[in-house]
């Protein structure tokens, strides 16, 4: 790596915004290569990610992680000419989304992100979703793991219900079932029939990993 | 003595010695028993076969349920429910929009819910810094409350003077501003109705020897400004964005907060101050940053509190395990901790000769578990955590929306059943 994308990824792991979208913009008015730029700002996503794993950042870093990326890609995709050789391949799918009757979309969003820069291929499907959405949403985008999530006491019933609603809909065998947010905890899981619960958005990134390991 | 007379007389003595065991466990003392308290948002409509409109609506209604409630599982206090939920008829006239609530987008069988928006800009911390009133009247009014749109004519008070002044009294002619003006005012009678039913309810409560748990109400400036101003998104930006104008903004903020409760706790009958405390948990913002972008503000607002004879009740939600070391430092027996997920028995050992602490049995187990378990649960906390005083027995968000009726008894029971080891 040259010492002006070595830059790059520092400034963005470091949380330095300005610099970063500098250091992106000069790149791009050279004339580099704005897929080269992208990857570049994925591999500090990585370093982020692990930090945040590790607990020495926290979620207003990836949130200002999440707004460079944004920041830089509004002006690196322009630019893209075609999308030959650009698109990195998906670990697999994640359907996510906040169970009915339920508003919160915090957690929600936070674990999408986070899924997102792993590598995984999400659809968040929003919040106060009704149990034949997810249904619906399931048939049509295949994924091999559900999220449910949920801030109130009100998503065990929720969540309880499209657990259900999957399994009589003959579509629970294909994939796995993880919950999580607010209250959510190992009796909350055993009541509703998930598969797992995680308390943190790398716990589902981790549950994700381990039901999809075998595609690379 | 009459029948009336000796049932108030007893009425005082439960009184006075349900006060006793709540103020012992609050300033560190070994209490005859460990205390409960009866909190709950929605769970008296489950019981009482309401809904949730119902239930944030009936001011009547609701105070039938939860003395029916009180009277049969006797906490030794309560939180008071009309202030606490029973406000849809004023944030109607208001056309309120912070929250959606039973019949203004939810079910009539779920709960209010607040929804977490930027409602102030970016860069109107400059305004907010410069003059908050004249932001708030101008700007922050009329964004979160329908009604209140008129009242951005208002602007510039101090900048009208002399007859300037006298000439400027056609705004509040104008349609518009009368037509803020009169919504404000019906609201206003609204919530004179809401609070004058909330207060005989206390009376009646208090007759009948049940203190009450909470009086006034305040917030971190950090979840003020996170929660009410520039959502949760806009304020975790602002740490690293706008560091010192945040922390400028909260030090002001503080002072308006810790004047409102003051002023709100001084014509309370309880002098607990209930304050929900939403952004401090361990996974959201680390140690450094908690002890930069939360706690000073914060303390200074508790200390504020309690020279002015409050006491706190602060409701530490999520695991705040990474924080007990930093919040233990507060004046002794001076206010409650209560946590909702945090492991109690460690709190215990970093904060149990500081602040008396609350909770917390698991949601969870209130909603999906047995009464075995709550008892078992409760037992287990009274043992090691009410060890030597200091403890109030709850569920670690009280009793949650949907929780068993048989699981709810399960734990004010307990506290009748068994003490400290």
């Amino acid at each position: 790596m040259i010492d002006n994308e070595k830059q790059l990824v520092e400034a963005i792991s470091e949380m330095r915004e300005e610099e970063a979208f500098a250091l992106a913009k000069a790149m791009l008015d050279r004339g580099e290569d704005p897929v080269r730029v992208l990857e570049l700002c994925r591999e500090a996503m990585d370093i982020v990610g692990k930090r945040f794993e590790k607990q020495e950042y926290f979620l207003p870093e990836l949130v200002l992680a999440g707004e460079m990326l944004e920041n830089i890609g509004a002006i690196a995709k322009p630019l893209i000419q075609e999308k030959s050789g650009a698109a990195t391949k998906k670990l697999g799918r994640v359907l996510v989304g906040t169970v009915h009757g339920d508003l919160h979309d915090i957690g929600k969003n936070i674990v999408t992100f986070m899924l997102d820069i792993n590598g995984f291929e999400v659809k968040d499907i929003g919040i106060d979703v009704p149990v034949a959405k997810f249904v619906e949403e399931i048939r049509e985008f295949k994924p091999s793991v559900v999220g449910l999530s949920g801030f109130l006491t009100l998503a065990f019933d929720s969540m309880k219900e499209t657990v259900q609603a999957i399994e009589a809909a003959g579509l629970r065998r294909e994939l796995k079932i993880m919950i999580g947010g607010g209250q959510v905890d190992e009796a909350v899981r055993t009541y509703t029939g998930a598969d797992a619960y995680g308390s943190n958005a790398v716990a589902a990134v981790t549950l994700c990993r381990q039901w999809m390991p075998a595609v690379e | 003595m009459g029948d009336a007379a000796l049932i108030a007389g007893n009425a005082a003595a439960a009184y006075a010695e349900r006060m006793k065991r709540i103020m012992d466990a609050v300033e560190l003392r070994q209490p005859d028993r460990v205390p409960t308290v009866f909190y709950t948002m929605f769970w008296h409509a489950r019981y009482g076969g309401m809904t949730c409109r119902d239930a944030m609506y009936d001011y009547d209604r609701v105070g039938e349920v939860v003395r029916r409630i009180v009277l049969e599982f006797q906490p030794d206090t309560y939180a008071l429910p009309h202030p606490m939920t029973v406000f849809g008829a004023i944030m109607e006239r208001m056309g309120y929009r912070q929250m959606q609530w039973p019949g203004h987008g939810t079910d009539v069988n779920v709960s209010f819910q607040y929804l977490d928006r930027e409602y102030m800009k970016a860069e109107e911390y400059e305004d907010y810094l410069f003059d908050p009133t004249g932001f708030y009247l101008a700007k922050y009014l009329p964004r979160i409350a329908a009604e209140f749109d008129g009242l951005g004519r208002l602007q510039n008070l101090p900048g009208q003077y002399y007859i300037g002044l006298i000439l400027g009294m056609r705004h509040y002619a104008h349609p518009q501003v009368t037509r803020a003006l009169t919504a404000m005012r019906e609201a206003g009678e609204e919530a004179r109705r809401m609070l004058s039913h909330a207060a005989a309810f206390g009376k009646e409560m208090a007759d009948l020897g049940f203190p009450q748990a909470q009086g006034a109400a305040a917030n971190a400036p950090f979840d003020y400004f996170g929660d009410n101003f520039r959502g949760s998104k806009g304020i975790m930006l602002d740490m690293y964005r706008r560091k010192d104008q945040l922390i400028a903004a909260m030090d002001k903020a503080g002072v308006f907060i810790l004047r409102q409760a003051l002023a709100a706790g001084a014509h309370n009958p309880s002098k607990f101050v209930f304050i929900p405390i939403h952004w401090a948990f361990d996974g959201f913002m680390s140690l450094a940053q908690f002890k930069v972008f939360f706690w000073p503000s914060f303390r200074t607002l508790l200390i504020g509190l309690i020279d002015g004879g409050l006491i706190p009740m602060v409701l530490w939600e999520g695991d705040c395990t990474s924080r007990l070391e930093v919040i233990a430092d507060i004046p002794r027996g001076k206010a409650v901790y209560w946590f909702e997920r945090t492991d109690l028995a460690r709190a215990k050992e970093v904060l149990g000769s500081v602040v008396c602490l609350r909770g917390n049995v698991p949601a969870s187990m209130m909603t999906t578990g047995t009464p075995e378990q709550v008892d078992a649960c409760c037992r287990g906390l009274i043992e090691t955590v009410g060890r030597g005083g200091g403890f109030i027995l709850d569920g670690g968000i009280g009793i949650p929306d949907e929780a068993k009726t048989e699981n709810v008894r399960a734990m004010f029971e307990a506290a009748r059943r068994y003490g400290p080891s």
